[in-house]
């Protein structure tokens, strides 16, 4: 597999990271690594209440302390009319944006916020939002998401009738949605069934717990000109959100952005920003802004929490013949949960006849939720892919075989519609069989457990300018803030097509006014699509290349050719030409018709989808119900490896990640509503000391719709965890979990017959 | 409010800053004296993003008052290169990927730094056990820790 990288110079070489050096020696900057000269320090008021009617905001006293510059709330903003955009991962509705940066007549959640200030030192502006005076009128509220369903539930949005009902509801609730996918009739399906297993599930929101807090710096000019400094998934993304909200066009905002301490999704969203750009047009003066990581928790992020009832028979042969899913995800305060992708991916690896699932999209007295990694899917997974362990083990069939024999491969009609094109899921379940760790034996109170996952990826716009300078390096320039080494992978693939050293290839992220428009880095599509762009701008700077030496050589553009690096005589006929490098080529091209480079804009189609497949053995304290990860290998087809060390990370982290959300993480509300572990003392995600080396095996079934063969990586990874994490902790113990976090009294319950 | 006049010594040099009496450490390296390499994540000594040393001893440096380093040595992410010259850790994270977004590599860094210093021979479980006080959301921590283990092994070597 890896040995198809050998047809290539750079494709699938662990070069070193371009921006590395500033990177490990800490002089990159990254959010609120930036200052301006008479900056201001800008900071939030938030809500202590779940849900609560705002009767007034009095900000006299803040304003009238000396260094306060100024303060604004809703009111500084413009009304905004319900529509949906799509500049973000899903799309967003503007009305609700809009109110979660800054609350307008209600607040709806703890850590909600409410009013910002403006001052000249941080300690001033602690001050001032202790001065501002919001009174409340407290309303009953509702975290759960099966109490947010019942009819005599409080509800957060009087205007809210559930989409995707007919008729539409008169009733408000707080469902704001209703999907449905059928295919055939699961009814068939069940009653051809020799073992039907029928389970509920429940997960707890988790954050995307980047380590990196939001953070931005602003400037409003005289002129009118605002420029925005933030650390975020999208520039582009970050202007287009500033100007809706503020009511300004997109030309008088220009973006840049710092390198971005993670994100996961969870940095799709504005929430600093526009607050911070209207500050700086009150005061005059740049405003820099940080979220503290309390605010991290309470007032972004996380993704859903859900309930979900997987209903899935099977031959004994086992051949599964319906498959059924009702998922309710909790949206937070605006709807808007990833319920669809939810329902999409739930049976997306099997090929089934008979399939329905519906989901329900339900609003919650927690922040709105935000993307996170395969948003969605890693939820239905857990609950389809413990109920396929749990009919495998029933039938006495091997869990990796009895996938095998329902997988979904190149044809397989899904059960939201499209028939997959190429796909390597047979691949990734071939490798996770082969591989030595399925058959390792296994000691005292320890058990094996695995499952898949699947993601959609996705391409979309994107753009690349390519520049030869005229000492024949490069610059390729593209708009997507590097998350985890993709300015590498824009390397490698220039490198490729230049037929140069990638030393010589020099790629920036640039800034909103310096590039063309990139969709924001999510849904694993940057070295896609953003890579296509790269190749098809260094394939139109080979061809005018090309076009140079045939000036110099006095011949026809066609009569020459590109290779490794050299213009060519396409044959011996053309003439005898020496070669001309492309450093050859650069230092002549005043003579032949100027500068060198070109730039490609593009909306990439046939992003191909990921699957995986994990293999997890674990170990029961049955005295505490602790776990111990033992050994975990995650297979995963990616179609090409462009950087294989940056596509292991990310095979790891989102593995590492899943980890986390089966067994410790969750957000912990008291009985008013408020979040009671907004901090990482309390939120634990996994440390180094948690987790064993994480083993992956890259499977390579490349995607035909890109030049290279690049599938999306950073997302399925996520995908089978928590029921990897499960199906080992049934393996060990015989307790089914059916909640998550399978955190120790949760398991020690289960295992003392009180789960 | 008052401010105290500090004389430290960081990365070797001398320094003198002046800081209020409740600013953090980590506020006058990033704010007052522009080492903006120690990264604040938390705030709370819960993820290691601000690792410094004083004198010798790891430490968090949000967890550290500014008026506290009056006299003592303290080592930041900004002096583990000699130079143009890379730390072997800092060589061998670029080599083996070991960093994906970088928010937590300095602290990483800083705290492999003070591991190798105390144990040039660590294994694997002292390794991740004396680097679980620095978060990485990111990597999974295998390339991390197999990072760390490579450089004490070839600095043994050495």
């Amino acid at each position: 597999m890896a040995s198809e990288a050998k047809e290539f110079k750079w494709v699938g070489k662990r070069t070193i990271r371009p921006d590395g050096i500033g990177k490990v020696t800490g002089r990159d900057r990254f959010g609120a690594d930036f200052a301006l000269p008479g900056m201001l320090v800008g900071k939030v008021v938030r809500s202590p209440h779940a849900h609560a009617r705002i009767k007034s905001i009095n900000v006299d006293k803040a304003l009238a302390l000396p260094g306060v510059k100024a303060v604004v709330t809703a009111a500084d903003f413009p009304v905004l009319p319900s529509e949906a955009q799509f500049v973000g991962e899903g799309p967003v509705n503007m009305w609700d944006l809009s109110r979660n940066c800054l609350a307008r007549d209600k607040v709806l959640y703890d850590g909600h916020a409410v009013a910002a200030v403006a001052a000249v030192s941080s300690d001033l502006a602690d001050q001032a939002v202790a001065l501002i005076e919001v009174s409340y009128e407290v309303l009953p509220h509702v975290i759960d998401v099966d109490e947010a369903m019942r009819p005599d539930a409080p509800i957060l949005h009087e205007d809210m009738f559930t989409d995707g009902v007919n008729p539409k509801p008169t009733k408000p609730s707080n469902v704001a949605k209703r999907v449905e996918f059928i295919k055939g009739k699961v009814e068939d399906g069940f009653e051809k069934a020799d073992v039907i297993v029928e389970r509920s599930f429940t997960t707890k929101p988790v954050h995307q717990g980047y380590i990196e807090p939001h953070a931005c710096v602003v400037n409003c000019g005289e002129d009118g000109q605002a420029t925005v400094w933030s650390s975020s998934q999208g520039q582009f993304m970050v202007r287009a959100y500033c100007a809706k909200i503020l009511g300004w066009d997109i030309s008088e905002i220009r973006v840049t952005p710092s390198e971005i301490g993670g994100g996961f999704g969870g940095k799709t969203l504005v929430y600093l920003e526009p607050v911070a750009l209207a500050l700086s047009k009150k005061s005059g003066r740049p405003v820099k802004m940080v979220m503290t990581r309390a605010e991290v928790f309470r007032g972004s992020g996380p993704t859903s929490g859900a309930s979900m009832t997987i209903k899935i028979g099977a031959t004994k042969d086992g051949r599964i013949t319906a498959g059924q899913a009702l998922l309710k995800y909790q949206a937070g305060a605006f709807g808007g949960s990833p319920i669809g992708p939810g329902c999409m991916c739930s049976f997306a690896p099997y090929d089934l006849e008979n399939v329905e699932v519906i989901g329900y999209d339900v609003v919650v007295n927690r922040p709105r939720v935000a993307a996170y990694r395969a948003p969605g899917a890693p939820i239905a997974h857990f609950g389809v892919e413990s109920v396929v362990d749990e009919i495998a083990k029933k039938l006495n069939i091997d869990p990796i075989e009895i996938r095998e024999r329902n997988a979904a491969r190149e044809g397989t009609q899904t059960h939201f519609g499209p028939r997959f094109p190429i796909i390597g899921f047979v691949e990734t379940l071939k490798a996770a069989k082969r591989h030595p760790h399925w058959k390792a034996p296994l000691g005292e109170n320890q058990g094996r457990g695995f499952a898949t996952g699947f993601w959609f990826n996705i391409g979309g716009e994107s753009s690349a300018t390519v520049n030869i300078n005229e000492d024949g390096t490069a610059v390729v320039a593209t708009g997507n803030p590097d998350i985890g080494g993709s300015r590498a992978s824009m390397a490698i693939m220039a490198a490729e097509v230049l037929g140069i050293d990638v030393d010589r290839v020099r790629p920036i992220v640039a800034d909103t006014s310096s590039v063309g428009y990139c969709f924001l880095t999510g849904g694993s599509r940057v070295t896609f699509a953003t890579g296509m762009a790269v190749v098809e701008a260094g394939r139109k700077t080979v061809k005018e290349l090309c076009n140079r030496a045939a000036k110099i050589w006095e011949v026809e553009p066609d009569q020459v050719v590109w290779e490794d690096g050299f213009a060519r005589p396409a044959s011996s006929n053309v003439g005898d030409f020496e070669p001309l490098s492309l450093a050859a080529i650069a230092a002549k091209s005043a003579r032949t018709g100027g500068p060198i480079g070109a730039s490609t804009s593009l909306n990439a189609q046939g992003a191909g989808a990921g699957f995986a497949a994990h293999i997890c053995d674990l170990e029961v304290d049955k005295e505490t119900g602790k776990v111990t990860v033992l050994r975990y290998t995650a297979v995963q087809d990616v179609g090409r490896a462009i950087h294989p060390g940056y596509v292991e990370g990310q095979i790891q982290g989102g593995a590492a990640q899943g980890i986390g959300w089966a067994l410790n993480e969750e957000y912990i509300y008291d009985d008013k509503g408020r979040l009671q572990n907004p901090g990482f003392l309390d939120y634990r995600v996994p440390v180094a000391s948690d987790l064993p080396m994480i083993d992956t095996v890259i499977v390579e079934v490349p995607n035909p719709r890109h030049p290279y063969g690049v599938r999306g990586v950073g997302e399925v990874p996520i995908c089978p965890p928590m029921a990897a994490v499960a199906n080992a902790i049934e393996n060990a113990t015989g307790c089914r979990m059916t909640a998550l976090p399978m955190s120790p009294p949760v398991l020690l319950a289960a295992i003392d017959g009180e789960g | 409010m008052t401010k105290y006049h500090v004389n430290t010594s960081i990365n070797g040099e001398p320094t003198e800053f002046l800081c209020e009496p409740q600013e953090t450490l980590l506020d006058v390296l990033r704010d007052t004296l522009g080492l903006t390499g120690s990264k604040e994540g938390c705030a709370s000594g819960d993820c290691g993003a601000c690792s410094v040393i004083i004198d010798g001893r790891l430490v968090c440096s949000c967890l550290v008052l500014g008026v506290e380093a009056e006299g003592h040595e303290i080592g930041t992410i900004e002096g583990l290169a000699q130079g143009a010259h890379l730390h072997p850790l800092q060589q061998k994270f670029l080599e083996e990927a070991a960093l994906q977004c970088g928010i937590c590599t300095p602290g990483f860094l800083v705290a492999a730094k003070a591991l190798l210093d105390a144990n040039p021979n660590p294994t694997e479980t002292e390794t991740r056990y004396w680097l679980a006080g620095n978060l990485c959301r990111c990597t999974g921590y295998d390339k991390i820790i197999r990072a760390v283990m490579d450089v004490a092994a070839e600095m043994r070597g050495a």
